[in-house]
């Protein structure tokens, strides 16, 4: 028995070496912070609406994290949609594909797709690099055909490379500064990508309260079913 | 109360109800030493019931086209009343199903439950598996994402590795020269029709079996042997009703429980449950990164890949995963122990098992990874065990010295 | 086994306890599913209240909109169309609208909230076709008495231009009146008639 146990210990220990690759920084996400995500909506909508779709979505589903109609209406919808629409957009599949090399992915479940940490470091780690087609290149997406859609906001950075011996350590610096200072841009990117996980789930926030009433309901159901059992169960023993 | 006695009087007459209710309950003797391991046949009708509930209300809102399955899922995550709940409960079930069901074909396994005279419990129980694996795969299919899309392609061009037949019955499968909009349509059609229809007629089999013969138990002993001379009921026996039936409502909540765990706070159940890779629509030009099976196809799924090619062709592990399923249903016959369950087994037997148990779990646990070189000798090192287990069990269980079993079951 | 000690009213208690908890497990469960086949977001979305330009149709014509899958008409009656509707009362079923045919706004001698402005649902109240607009008075095949009004064509059903229901037709009652309310002199919003924002 024992002996199994090392060796499946064993077989552990060698298989987590397996994954390895990029390092991702962790998103600083909240999905219970509705001014975080009514930031990242509008974020969202204002940056990256007007190229990718988010199909599932509805307008009016923002009323989730704390709007409400009218201000959906006034602030958020740029186009002629109606309040219950989806978030579409007016882009041409075959434009899209002449333009980046590939229709830019709808957005609905990106975050699931992708998770929140990759997110946050992708729309982080846009840098300069002459070599691509579009001039950029990104840390966790190489050779990416969206250009940096937020550039303005976040300046230009580079990409530089030191040698340690065998290692080679990758940095992004600053080499031109944008209207945000990078703890505001980083800022601006966490509630961004607050809002995709929002997005990708809207009812998740509800199923985890649900989910304590349910275990706590259960709990309570368990109570008289055991003590049921046991009071039969004094006939067999 | 007396309207109603004689209401059920009239059913009496016409339909044996009061019968049934008896036969397959209140007076179906059971023996009374069940331990943990015997909640999960009845948890395996649950799980089956909740399938076919949440997977009808599913498909009043989901739509079998290439061109608007994914969005459909999502419309049901959203828009529909509750639809998340519903999804992620047939989701989530489908998973907990086959987890049910693995424990309790472990159970049937260590007490024995395949020998004489339960042969055909055990084939009917292995026929619902293999309907299970069928349902599982076209269902997967369904929410049209990208593993859900090359998971099948991959599957059905195996089909394709069968000597002459197989590139037309892989067409035959697709009904198209890729998996398509063909191929999403007809997997529905079975997903949703043709194999609940035959699941539930093998299920109501297999408890129709079980009932002739009667339940086995950790002891492996036929309690039909001593009977009560006054009343001719098992001496080890007791009501199947209301006794067990008290004692699975507790095994129910238990298992609601983790159900609900999991569906309530980790429906994808770190990508094993629903895959990350699966939230992206079907992409008929781009294979994904990494395909990799469902958690609970992962041991025969890593002895396909472990399986050396011969002559440039799959077919070797092809076979192998077909062989690796199939070889349960020969356990009736090559077991030759001389008693049922675990308990009165020699340590030949238990370490075979133990051996068996580490190489499923493990070769479960390869089918996930990337393959590297070493998982891959590690998967045929686990492979030769898990088949081993079975080839050599009728020289094993004949050579293993057994304990003595008592007449009467214990504790 | 030892009958003789069971205690009933304990297992009785315990039975009931149980079957009522379990009960309330089973219609909670029962509520999502049930609630799931009500109107999904997208049919609601869909049926939403509907916003109208109505300054474009000239007087004595008719806009067709559609609204909940059901086609809605909107007529800009003149001053002529008016006062000849007032003269037939007689000849109705229920010239008062006495019927909850139409919201309590439109329970007028006009059924609606401007005079000149109708909004009525263009469902005939017999097998639900949709009747045709005809103003002109006194044609050939509706007879020379003709107002101007709706002529169902499936089954001959006649309807002023109030969408008030002749005598001696099949149809039972007079058209439906939505809930409309005016957000300004030239639009209307069909489908809701609530105040305020």
């Amino acid at each position: 028995m024992k002996k199994i146990l090392f060796l499946v210990s064993l077989l552990a220990s060698t298989m987590a070496f397996a994954s390895s690759g990029l390092h991702l920084d962790t998103a600083p996400t909240n999905l219970s912070d509705q001014q975080s995500l009514q930031r990242g909506a509008k974020t969202f909508v204002n940056y990256c609406l007007s190229c990718h779709s988010a199909q599932a979505m509805r307008y009016n589903r923002l009323q989730d994290i704390g709007l409400t109609e009218e201000q959906i209406k006034d602030n958020l919808i740029f186009t002629d949609a109606k309040v219950g629409d989806t978030m579409t957009n007016n882009m041409s599949k075959k434009d899209a594909k002449a333009w980046f090399g590939a229709p830019p992915p709808d957005l609905s479940v990106i975050a699931r797709f992708r998770g929140v940490d990759w997110l946050y470091t992708y729309l982080r780690g846009f840098y300069r690099d002459e070599t691509t087609p579009n001039g950029w290149n990104n840390v966790a997406f190489d050779k990416v055909g969206m250009p940096h859609v937020l550039n303005e906001l976040q300046g230009e950075q580079v990409l530089q490379v030191e040698k340690h011996g065998e290692h080679e350590t990758q940095k992004l610096v600053l080499a031109k500064p944008g209207k945000m200072t990078p703890v505001e841009y980083d800022g601006m990117v966490a509630d961004l990508v607050n809002y995709l996980d929002y997005m990708g789930e809207p009812a998740k926030t509800k199923r985890m309260t649900l989910g304590i009433y349910v275990l706590l309901f259960l709990a309570i159901f368990f109570v008289p079913a055991y003590y049921l059992k046991k009071e039969y169960w004094k006939d067999i023993h | 109360m007396n309207s109603l006695t004689s209401l059920l009087g009239w059913v009496d007459e016409r339909f044996p109800l009061t019968k049934l209710w008896k036969e397959h309950l209140s007076e179906y003797y059971a023996p009374k030493n069940f331990n943990f391991w015997y909640f999960f046949g009845s948890l395996a009708l649950l799980a089956l019931v909740i399938q076919i509930v949440s997977g009808i209300f599913l498909a009043m809102n989901y739509k079998p086209d290439a061109g608007l399955a994914f969005y459909s899922v999502e419309y049901i995550m959203r828009d529909v009343e509750w639809g998340w709940l519903i999804r992620y409960i047939h989701s989530t079930g489908a998973s907990m199903f086959f987890l049910v069901i693995y424990l309790h074909m472990f159970r049937g396994l260590i007490y024995g439950s395949y020998r004489k005279p339960r042969e055909l419990v055990w084939i009917f129980g292995m026929l619902i598996y293999l309907a299970l694996m069928a349902e599982s795969f076209m269902g997967y299919l369904l929410p049209w994402g990208q593993l859900s899309y090359w998971g099948a392609q991959v599957i059905v061009n195996l089909f394709s590795a069968i000597p002459f037949i197989g590139p037309d019955l892989s067409l035959w499968i697709r009904g198209d020269y890729v998996i398509s909009d063909a191929t999403l349509n007809r997997f529905f059609a079975f997903h949703v029709v043709a194999v609940p229809l035959v699941l539930i007629g093998l299920v109501v089999a297999h408890i129709i079996a079980l009932h002739e013969v009667g339940s086995n138990n950790p002891d492996g002993i036929e309690i039909k042997k001593h009977k009560d001379p006054k009343t001719g009921l098992p001496l080890d026996g007791i009501p199947f009703h209301p006794y067990y039936t008290v004692k699975d409502i507790v095994g129910v909540i238990v298992f609601l429980m983790v159900f609900s765990a999991i569906l309530f706070f980790k429906p994808d159940m770190g990508g094993y449950f629903l895959e990350y890779a699966n939230f992206v629509p079907a992409d008929t030009m781009k294979t994904p990164e990494h395909i990799g099976a469902l958690w609970y196809f992962n041991p025969f799924y890593a002895i396909l890949r472990a399986t050396p090619p011969m002559f440039g062709s799959p077919l070797p592990g092809v076979i192998a995963m077909g062989a690796a399923v199939m070889v349960f249903f020969f356990l009736p016959w090559l077991d030759r122990g001389a008693v049922k369950s675990i308990r009165y087994r020699g340590t030949i037997y238990k370490v075979a098992v133990w051996l068996f148990v580490v190489s499923f779990i493990s070769l479960g646990f390869l089918g996930a990874q990337v393959p590297t070189p070493l998982y891959t000798v590690l998967s045929q090192i686990f492979g030769v065990i898990y088949f081993a287990f079975f080839l050599l069990m009728p020289w094993y269980t004949k050579i293993d010295k057994c304990k003595p079993v008592p007449e009467r079951v214990t504790g | 086994m030892s009958q003789n000690e069971v205690d009933r009213s304990k297992r009785r208690f315990l039975i009931a306890a149980t079957t009522a908890v379990g009960g309330v497990a089973a219609v909670a469960t029962v509520i999502p599913f049930v609630a799931s086949m009500l109107p999904s977001q997208r049919a609601k979305a869909g049926g939403a209240p509907l916003e109208v330009d109505i300054s474009k149709i000239e007087p004595g014509m008719i806009l067709n909109v559609e609204w909940r899958g059901k086609p809605v008409w909107i007529v800009n009656r003149t001053k002529d169309m008016l006062d000849l509707m007032a003269k037939h009362d007689d000849k109705l079923v229920d010239p008062k609208s006495e019927m909850m045919q139409q919201p309590e706004y439109a329970k007028n001698a006009t059924r609606s909230i401007k005079p000149e402005f109708l909004v009525a649902v263009g469902v005939c109240t017999h097998l639900g076709c949709s009747p045709t607009f005809r103003k002109e008075v006194g044609p050939a095949d509706l007879g020379a008495d003709w107002p101007g009004g709706f002529f169902c064509p499936c089954h001959g059903s006649k309807f002023d231009l109030a969408a008030r229901v002749f005598q001696g037709v099949p149809a039972p009652t007079n058209l439906v009146i939505p809930p409309h309310k005016y957000l300004s002199d030239s639009r209307i919003l069909i489908g809701d008639d609530s105040k305020g924002a």
